[in-house]
């Protein structure tokens, strides 16, 4: 796991080895401070010499300077170097997720894949941080302090024997009932949010049905409830400052009886000044413990992120490119072979059921279908955004599994259902088609999808931004404008997933005549609501709960397909016969 | 792409952070002060050992020089030093053992108080903006209103838990120490002043710097956010489009912010402590330097006490130097996360001062039994029949019996002062009839709906509810006697009977199954894992919107209201599916009073009148068969020459 990450420190490693030097130099000199300033004292006390405070006052003073020098740069250097290591992961991460098939983000959902992408590489961004500059100072100062105290206090270092471990103990227990306490609260916490969320996104509806003074009693009570959990929680970590305290006190006694018995009563060499030092590297040893007992908590909490992370990083996209690819589709010929097909691999239900259907290149084909009968599951499956359960899919007599991704999905256009247009002008949406359109092949395109008379009326005409969501242009012009961007990628087979929904019908008429007539060689699938978008295709194909129900032409699905013919009346002579 | 909030005028208000410290005594009236008097107390008390530190060495040196020591007679000198000394360490254990037992008790007090505020202050967030009007929600981004519940809150944790503390027990020291340095001396408090003074500057700067930058790495965040839910989402466009490249691009770009903003805020940050201790260092030089001056040039001393300035001050003056500067250290680590709890405690406050929604309806909606006579009596129980209730000023009390009658006249409306949304508008509604609204997007469909429910008030024209003034009744009650489902049904997390049964708190679980099997929810609900016991999880994520929708309706009809709404209710269910569930929403329509807005026109076919609406106005009305024959709008629309959005 750690060498995952590693990995990723790449072009930070110098302010990364910067940090680690630094430090260390400032944990010298921050050693030897203490004896200048002893000295110091001594100057004073041995009576005042000012050319001897100058001096030793002096070597202080450069002292400080160097030590500040260090450790501003470490802070810098350090923060640079997390800060840097957390954009790799970040990068990583991204890219990996970019590879997944719907498979591996269904298996993740997006929530908690954003999660991971930032609240965990924030943590282990913090942990690099801790990592670098204090795992390196506390032991160090630890150690230091400790040879110290032996050397300065003889006997007296007796009192480490004591004080080390029950300060180690008492901050391990501390970590050891807090943190599961903490993790448990933060659940609850994050649920507590959601259901603010939830108010928040629902307010029509809780106003609507006057629900206000329930979804307070509601929350008082899970409000009431966290508070108890994190009230738990906080007061064990609240023991950490009295545990402390008492160490230091501790140390103090001890240091100050006994080493008062040695100094009178044995006349040993330690004296006065040594027994004051005594006192600073004890400080210095405890608070150096504490700093490492944090570290301990906040590694043991990052390394659940940590391991969140490389679960993404380590996940094999479900959909790879073949070894030996096949790079040409030579037609927008379409054949499925016994396909069977399901989302999930836990779903009890196939979304797709024993699918043989032969489409010849160039043909235009229509697919009715209720809800849930798999429409949109069978045109996923020609630009292979997902693997057929079994059976194959054929695209130019190939199996879409032998071509490379990005040679087959360019020689698809699929316009979805859900339209999403990006923020940027109208020709940067339209050139995701083609990056190099020139501007009369966008105007050829916005033409044939029927865009161009709306676009002439804006100011801007082509440069009109769009906004997030496209929510600046009406349904119908999204839609025409996500045809317009398919048709510039000059595809093999267009798929139309019931994207002419919120277009009136005329020009619905009108972008099929168009298609038909300049793109003759091009297979074009509709998937549709109305049964008059697709009635004069040279296929149709009726779905129900997964399973082909007819195929054929307008006039023999209405003799013998009884969905067709229901849907048929229903939606052109049943409107009159009410009327 | 919204900018990063850069404020250069942020000034650092101090006024909500005393509201925090008030809020805190008002809550914890008991508590707090003995809080405050333990942190005192502590303070105090170790501040009196390093006296008895102080003795005891004294007293050593005192016993290193007596005669015996000298002589090397090592234990009888400690038999007479051992009363004096033990004296001294039985003290001092003692006032340990009171510390330690003040610390604890203020520690383990505090981490009570620091939740039990947060709670009380969530729970004042969250009712106060139950009450708000829906207006706020619709100009406030709902990520802004979430994160005053998470980051802000967990700002304030960061300063009551800590922050606050450390800033009490730091000016207790910093005054004591302080006043006992100007009783010794002026001049060389004046150093220490100086150097403080400096030191908070520094603080200040860099912790601002670093506060700065948190707030824009926040935002950074935010924005990194936004770009990968943006992308998933979009991940089939991306492959059917094969960017994956280009996003890629786009990603580091945004990236490479969040990088810029978290290292400038940590670099900050992490220099503040090692710069401000060596400044210490410093100043501690200087005070040694100028303390030697002083004697040696006799200086005349200014001090509180008159005392000349000796080695014997020196020394302690020194120490305390230290104390001094150590404070500051301490304060100044906590200078970021006070600027940030500044912030937001500001924004928190904000969302607790808003204006909730006005509400000077007295009319109420009671369950009635209507006798023979047409004479109504107000009843306990439900019994499917409703009156109004209206007290009288002169304490008589009269009841009018709800039937539907919906009538809006000449109403005039705006969102904003500068767009009028409504022109004119008069719609009458007889009870039991269903009247369907038809028209572009924005041409004000939903509008008409939000006034009818008093989600917004109109600014012209009347409203009557059954012949009252809609003003008159109680929101709550009004609102009880509207059904309404909308077009982004929302579902809260729960089974699936809890958000059926959300319409009606009392249904039992038949009556919502009941409900269930009239919106056509109870084919899918039954193939369910666990039927009608079935979790919903993140807004109901793992139903299909058309099921929501269902689900919403099943919703409406545990309700059962005398009028209903349904707002695009339908818009998500196919064709074929919304022909099967016609007969059940047939039989729900049935003797109540309907609004309904659709974009399909096969939905509205059947209303009572329909009408079409343009840019506020209403442009046709009446029934299909009408609108047909008069070759209008609808008729374009109907035979689809035009298209709607």
């Amino acid at each position: 796991m750690l060498k995952r990450f590693l990995k990723c420190v790449r072009e930070y490693k110098r302010p990364t080895i910067v940090t680690l030097v630094l430090i260390m130099l400032e944990v010298v000199i921050d050693v030897i401070i203490p004896f200048i300033v002893a000295r110091l004292v001594n100057d004073i006390r041995a009576g005042i010499k000012m050319a001897e405070i100058l001096k030793t006052g002096g070597v202080l003073f450069v002292m400080a300077i160097a030590s500040l020098l260090c450790g501003g740069i470490a802070g810098f250097s350090s923060a640079k170097a997390a800060a840097g290591f957390a954009k790799n992961v970040r990068h990583d991460v991204f890219s990996k997720i970019n590879s997944f098939s719907f498979g591996n983000i269904d298996k993740f959902s997006t929530s908690s894949l954003t999660t991971r992408l930032t609240t965990d590489i924030t943590n282990v961004q913090m942990s690099y941080m801790m990592l670098i500059r204090i795992a390196v100072r506390a032991p160090l100062m630890l150690i230091f302090s400790i040879v110290m105290a032996y050397i300065m206090g003889g006997s007296l270092a007796g009192t480490f024997v004591v004080v080390i471990p029950v300060l180690v103990f008492g901050l391990l227990m501390v970590a050891k009932y807090a943190m599961p306490a903490f993790r448990s609260v933060f659940k609850k916490y994050d649920k507590l949010n959601e259901s603010v969320e939830e108010n928040v996104r629902g307010m029509r509806v809780v106003k609507g049905f006057a629900r206000e003074e329930f979804e307070k009693k509601k929350f008082n009570k899970a409000a009431d409830d966290i508070r108890a959990d994190f009230t738990k929680a906080e007061r064990i970590v609240a023991l950490n400052a009295p545990i402390m305290q008492f160490c230091i006190y501790f140390n103090m006694i001890f240091v100050m009886t006994a080493g008062s018995y040695i100094i009178i009563g044995h006349k040993s060499g330690i004296n006065v000044g040594e027994l004051s030092s005594m006192l600073t590297y004890g400080m210095q040893i405890l608070i150096n413990l504490m700093m490492l007992s944090m570290i301990y908590v906040m590694l043991t909490m990052s390394a659940e992120s940590m391991k969140r992370i490389v679960e993404v990083l380590n996940e094999e996209p479900t959909i790879k490119d073949p070894e030996n690819p096949v790079t040409f589709v030579a037609d927008g010929s379409v054949v499925f072979k016994n396909v069977n097909f399901k989302y999930e691999r836990k779903a009890k239900e196939y979304a797709l059921r024993n699918i043989n259907i032969d489409i010849p290149s160039g043909a235009t084909v229509g697919i009715l279908g209720g809800t849930g009968s798999g429409k949109t599951a069978l045109v996923s499956l020609i630009p292979r955004l997902y693997d057929t359960d079994s059976g194959e899919v054929l695209v130019g007599g190939v199996n879409v599994k032998d071509y490379l991704k990005y040679d087959l999905r360019n020689a698809v256009a699929c316009v979805l259902q859900k339209n999403l247009l990006f923020s940027g002008t109208i020709k940067d949406n339209l050139r995701w088609g083609n990056e190099n359109a020139t501007d009369s092949e966008i105007k050829e395109a916005c033409k044939l999808a029927c865009c161009d008379e709306f676009i002439d009326t804006f100011k801007d005409g082509y440069d009109t931004k769009i906004e997030q969501g496209g929510t600046n242009v009406s349904g119908g012009q999204k839609q025409r404008l996500c045809i317009a961007r398919a048709l510039l990628k000059k595809p093999k087979i267009l798929i139309l997933d019931d994207s002419t929904s919120a277009v009136d019908t005329k020009t619905d008429a009108e972008i099929r005549a168009g298609l038909k007539k300049y793109l003759p060689n091009t297979t074009k699938i509709v998937i549709a609501q109305r049964v008059s978008s697709i009635s004069d295709s040279d296929m149709i194909i009726i779905l129900d709960g997964g399973e082909v129900s007819g195929i054929g032409t307008h006039s023999e699905l209405l003799a013998t397909n009884e969905i067709y013919k229901e849907m048929y009346i229903q939606q052109t002579n049943g409107g009159e016969e009410n009327a | 792409m919204p900018k990063p909030p850069v404020n250069n005028k942020r000034k650092l208000d101090g006024s909500s952070l005393l509201r925090v410290v008030k809020m805190l005594f008002k809550f914890y009236p008991v508590l707090m002060p003995i809080v405050v008097a333990c942190m005192v107390l502590s303070s105090l008390v170790s501040a009196i050992p390093a006296l008895f530190q102080q003795r005891i060495i004294a007293a050593i040196t005192k016993f290193t020089e007596s005669s015996e020591y000298i002589a090397g007679n090592y234990s009888a000198a400690w038999s007479m030093a051992k009363g004096e000394i033990i004296k001294y360490i039985v003290i001092l254990g003692s006032l340990y053992l009171v510390s330690i037992l003040l610390i604890t008790l203020y520690t383990q007090l505090m981490a009570y108080i620091t939740q039990g505020f947060l709670s009380k202050l969530r729970i004042m967030m969250f009712g106060g903006m139950q009450n708000l009007p829906i207006r706020y929600f619709d100009t406030n981004k709902h990520g802004d209103i979430m994160s005053y519940y998470t980051n802000d809150i967990d700002t304030l944790r960061q300063l009551v838990s800590q922050s606050l503390p450390n800033l009490i027990q730091s000016s207790i020291i910093v005054i004591s120490v302080f006043s006992i340095m100007i009783y010794y001396s002026v001049i060389m408090t004046a150093l220490i002043i100086f150097g403080v003074f400096f030191m908070f500057y520094v603080s200040k700067k860099l912790g601002g710097g670093s506060a700065k930058y948190f707030i824009r790495q926040q935002s950074s965040i935010a924005k990194t956010e936004g770009f990968a839910q943006e992308m998933m989402n979009g991940q089939k466009v991306i492959k059917v489009f094969c960017r994956e490249e280009e996003v890629k691009k786009d990603f580091d770009k945004v990236n490479n912010e969040l990088f810029e903003d978290s290292f400038r805020a940590h670099a900050y940050a992490n220099s503040l402590g090692p710069i401000i201790f060596n400044i210490g260092n410093i100043l501690y030089v200087l005070a040694a330097l100028l303390g030697g001056l002083l004697i040696i040039t006799k200086a005349p001393s200014i001090s509180l006490s008159g005392m000349v300035f000796n080695i014997s001050i020196l020394v302690p003056f020194l120490n305390m130097t230290k104390q001094f500067t150590g404070n500051t250290n301490q304060v100044s680590q906590q200078f970021n996360s006070i600027i940030m709890a500044l912030a937001g405690s500001k924004r928190i406050f904000d969302l607790i001062d808003q204006e909730p929604e006005e509400d000077k309806g007295t009319v109420t909606l009671v369950n009635a039994i209507i006798d023979k006579n047409g004479n109504i009596t107000e009843s306990e129980k439900r019994t499917g029949k409703w009156a109004w209730k209206d007290p009288k000023e002169d304490g008589t009390v009269t009841f009018t019996e709800l039937k539907g009658d919906v009538r809006m006249v000449d109403v005039d409306f705006s969102y904003t002062p500068q767009k009028q949304v409504l022109y004119g508008v008069s719609v009458y509604a007889n009870p039991g009839e269903k009247v369907a609204f038809v028209g572009a997007t924005g041409a004000g469909k939903t509008t008409i709906t939000n006034l009818i429910n008093r989600f917004y008030d109109i600014a012209d024209g009347k409203i009557r509810y059954d012949g009252i003034n809609i003003n008159k009744i109680k929101k709550a009650d009004l609102r009880r006697s509207l059904g309404i489902v909308l077009q982004d049904t929302n579902l809260f997390t729960g089974t699936v009977m809890d958000n059926i049964r959300y319409g009606n708190l009392e249904a039992t679980d038949e009556e919502c199954i009941e409900a269930a099997k009239l919106a056509g929810a109870h084919g899918f609900i039954s193939h369910l894992p666990d039927g009608y016991n079935t979790e919903l999880t993140n807004n109901g994520a793992n139903f299909s919107q058309g099921q929501r929708q269902l689900l919403a309706i099943a919703r409406a009809a545990v309700a059962s209201p005398p009028v209903m709404i349904l707002d695009e209710a339908t818009s998500s269910i196919d064709t074929r599916t919304e022909a099967i569930i016609q007969r059940g929403m047939d039989r729900l329509m049935e003797g109540r009073t309907v609004f309904v807005i659709a974009h399909r026109l096969s939905t509205v076919k059947n209303s009572d009148v329909i009408m079409v609406l343009d840019h506020g106005r209403i442009i046709e009305r009446g029934s299909h068969k009408e609108l047909i024959e008069k070759k209008g709008t609808y008729y374009k629309l109907y035979t689809g020459a035009f298209e709607l959005e």
